[in-house]
């Protein structure tokens, strides 16, 4: 299974579904990660960690261990 | 006839300025019941009969953070008479997100399309009418920063909120999904109001229990509407909550490819983008941070915040305001004790509120700057690799630094940490750091034992860096901590220029509100000091004291020291100044050099004073009370500070019962361990304590972590009653 957490920076994305459950899930997909969507991984912080996308023609970042939840093809 | 219209967006759409714009200076600010989510309210300017309801910045109607429950439960329980909606043009698609749970509320709605000028700037086109039309509701545009167009919208909102009629609901959801959903209406139509039918039916479709609970289902009924949701599921092999979502995202796309036309490609990158290719580069990122902070320390910390102090403390607050008004009373003839009272109780305590606050309000300026511009959004994406570590946020790392020289501004800059359960914590800890204030503390006590050795002043920063790390490990898993999982999923907004008169707004705000609250808990408790340390059973019976030693203060002082001969300091000079550390910290220096009677204003590098100190104190006992005295609870100021913040007393004390626990915690195992080693004392119950204080720390250390899941629900569910 691939997910979020092994795409590489400038890569485009498309989300195939969502993983694991409650608050966490739900905000990411009220952040507007839902099913079919395309991301596309703007960068990483200097650190390593968060990671930075564009969804929906909007930044947002996110942790490494929250993006595993997210499966793309 | 009156009218409420509440203002609702996404955080970082403009609401604030809108707000800002409709009201003019006819606000409120308070909090909301029982929480730290501020709360905003004010007069629509030209209509006082139409109050204007700010809500929380959120991003949905879900039940999980607070914003979002605090604006839910204002929405569906007062429900105001019509709804701003206010988008950020720019980011339409997601802003949609929230507007279509909004209309779902059967309260009338005007969506606001706001900074409509950089749309067009752009080049992009966005059909407001035909927009309007599909969403059943009317959309206005706006320029909130330019004051552009919000008139125009708070009339429209009147006007329908005059009319009473929400439109008719979009068609978002398609399918077995809107099946489900009829299914859902048709036994729950007599408990919800005709209004707010749909708003219900999609909650209890999501299986949310607030909405449930509300509505006060029944076990068949609750069961029979279970069945329609599993069907649903089955057929559409996802969860409710991923259905509705979506479906939402589905609608959302298909009216936005109908009614917004975008002149850049996709993924292209935008100016904010370009700039964010710098500030948040892998190699320029912390350097740039760095400079930041240096320059925001510099400014509200450095020369110029200091002259601003000290002329507030020793012109303003100390020659005009206590000694003009002493000068005044005794010039009335009034009596010594009243003039005492007035002018070294009353004046010098508002003095000491004063003296903060031009400080602050550079600081506030440019935070707000920061804030504005969006580059606090960046701090956290920067730092919450380390932060999270402990249970921080990244966007602690302010307070902290601002706390370093003065707890007071620092605890106020928690405010622009969104997460309540970060913020509480960053506020617990902030004044962990040694602020300027404590420095001649530490000053006096190298210099009398350690040979002024630099090491102490290093040792006192470590000190409070290890006290906040493992503060934040150890509060983490508490109960109250635990459970409120802080999904680090943030937008990170485009950069704008700040607003002068937002900027200028929300400076005062802070500063104002600082006055307000703080300074009440600061007068109090410097009048009870005043009388405590002035007052006392002299020679001709109880009355004024000229002398600190025969003051009440001193007997207070000798009944509490008992508490303090595990750490090595149980004498009640020692207790003493500790006390009156609690007015202002630099206040431990001079109450020795009274009670050892060196004379005159004692300084931290008195030779008179350093000698007496050598003598009172082993290296072991000094260093025993200084880190008490630089970990325990902060003077009465940042107390204020920490109660304006917490907007709750059990949090202040419990915020400041932590601290005093911390640092008797720290300072028993220094002496008792450290004198085990020098020799200074003995093996005994002392050492047993501080073995069992250390052993105890560490088992808070490593255990696991507390889940308070279900308890944090509730305590939401408390929170929006």
């Amino acid at each position: 299974m691939k997910t979020l957490k092994d795409a590489k920076v400038g890569e485009t994305v498309q989300v195939l579904r969502l993983h694991g459950e409650g608050p966490v899930r739900r905000r990411i997909m009220d952040m507007g990660i839902t099913k079919g969507v395309r991301l596309h991984l703007r960068k990483v912080a200097p650190l390593g960690d968060p990671i930075e996308l564009n969804v929906r023609g909007y930044e947002l970042s996110l942790r490494r261990a929250d993006a595993e939840m997210i499966e793309i093809q | 006839m009156s009218l409420t219209i509440a203002l609702a967006g996404n955080p970082n759409c403009g609401k604030t300025t809108l707000f800002n714009d409709l009201t003019g200076s006819a606000q409120y600010v308070g909090n909301w019941p029982g929480v730290t989510v501020e709360k905003k309210e004010g007069r629509l300017r030209g209509h006082k009969e139409v109050l204007i309801q700010d809500l929380p910045g959120i991003y949905s109607l879900s039940p999980y953070t607070l914003e979002e429950v605090v604006a839910r439960g204002y929405l569906v329980r007062q429900r105001p008479d019509a709804i701003i909606n206010i988008l950020d043009g720019t980011n339409i698609e997601r802003s949609l997100y929230l507007t279509t749970q909004l209309i779902e509320l059967g309260i009338p709605v005007v969506v606001a399309v706001n900074m409509i000028d950089l749309v067009r700037k752009n080049g992009d086109v966005i059909d407001l009418a035909k927009l309007g039309q599909e969403l059943g509701c009317t959309v206005l545009g706006m320029s909130a920063l330019k004051g552009e167009g919000g008139m125009a919208v708070a009339e429209e909102a009147i006007r329908q909120a005059a009319a009473g009629k929400a439109g008719e609901h979009p068609h978002v959801f398609t399918g077995s999904a809107e099946h489900a959903l009829a299914h859902i209406e048709e036994p729950v139509s007599d408990k919800a109001g005709p209004g707010s039918l749909r708003w219900y039916a999609i909650k209890l479709f999501e299986r949310d229990e607030k909405a449930a609970a509300e509505l006060g289902l029944d076990a068949a009924l609750a069961a029979h509407l279970e069945q329609h949701i599993q069907d649903c599921e089955k057929e559409l092999e996802d969860d409710a909550e991923s259905i509705i979502t979506n479906q939402r995202y589905a609608y959302i796309s298909r009216v936005v490819e109908r009614c917004v036309r975008k002149k850049a490609p996709q993924y292209s990158l935008s100016a904010s983008d370009k700039i964010d290719r710098i500030v948040t580069n892998r190699i320029a990122a912390l350097p740039i941070f760095v400079a930041v902070m240096f320059l925001v320390y510099w400014v509200s910390m450095g020369p110029f915040g200091s002259f601003l102090t000290d002329w507030t403390n020793d012109v303003l607050g100390g020659e005009w305001l206590q000694g003009g008004t002493a000068a005044l009373l005794e010039g009335w003839g009034v009596a010594d004790w009243l003039v005492g009272l007035i002018a070294d109780g009353i004046m010098a305590g508002v003095g000491a509120v004063l003296g903060f606050v031009p400080q602050m309000l550079v600081l506030f300026l440019m935070l707000s700057v920061l804030e504005d511009l969006g580059y606090m959004a960046r701090i956290a994406f920067i730092l919450d690799r380390i932060f999270r570590r402990f249970g921080l946020s990244g966007k602690s790392f302010i307070p902290m630094l601002i706390g370093s020289g003065c707890g007071v501004p620092g605890v106020m800059a928690s405010r622009t940490i969104e997460n309540d359960r970060d913020r509480k914590m960053t506020i617990m800890t902030t004044c962990f750091i040694p602020c300027g204030a404590k420095m001649p503390i530490i000053g006096l006590f190298a210099g009398a034992l350690f040979g002024g050795s630099s090491l102490v002043a290093l040792s006192a920063y470590f000190a409070g860096v290890a006290a906040i790390v493992l503060s934040g490990i150890l509060l983490k898993k508490c109960r109250a901590f635990a459970g409120e999982v802080a999904p680090f999923v943030m937008e990170l907004p485009a950069y704008h220029l700040p607003s002068g008169k937002n900027v200028l707004h929300a400076t005062w705000e802070r500063g104002w509100s600082f006055i307000k609250r703080a300074g009440t808990v600061i007068l109090a408790s410097s009048v009870i000091l005043w009388f405590l340390q002035g007052f006392g059973f002299g020679e001709a019976g109880f009355g004024m004291v000229e002398d600190n030693n025969s003051s009440l203060l001193a007997s207070v002082g000798g009944a509490v020291a008992f508490l303090f001969a595990p750490l090595g300091f149980g004498d009640w000079q020692s207790a003493v100044a500790t006390v009156t550390g609690l007015i202002a910290k630099e206040n431990v220096v001079n109450t020795f050099g009274v009670l050892f009677h060196v004379g005159g204003e004692a300084a931290e590098d008195d030779a008179g004073l350093w000698a007496a100190v050598a003598l009172h104190y082993t290296q072991l006992s000094a260093y025993s009370f200084m880190l008490f005295n630089l970990l325990c609870a902060p003077c009465f100021a940042a107390m204020g500070a920490i109660r304006r913040e917490m907007n709750n007393g059990r949090w202040t004390a419990a915020a400041i019962g932590y601290m005093c626990a911390f640092a008797y915690g720290a300072s028993l195992a220094v002496y008792q361990l450290g004198g085990l080693v020098t020799g200074e004392c003995g093996f005994g119950p002392g050492t047993l304590a501080a073995l069992a204080v250390l052993a105890g720390f560490v088992w808070l250390l490593v255990r696991p972590a507390q889940t308070g899941a279900v308890r944090s629900q509730g305590r939401l569910a408390a929170a929006a009653q």
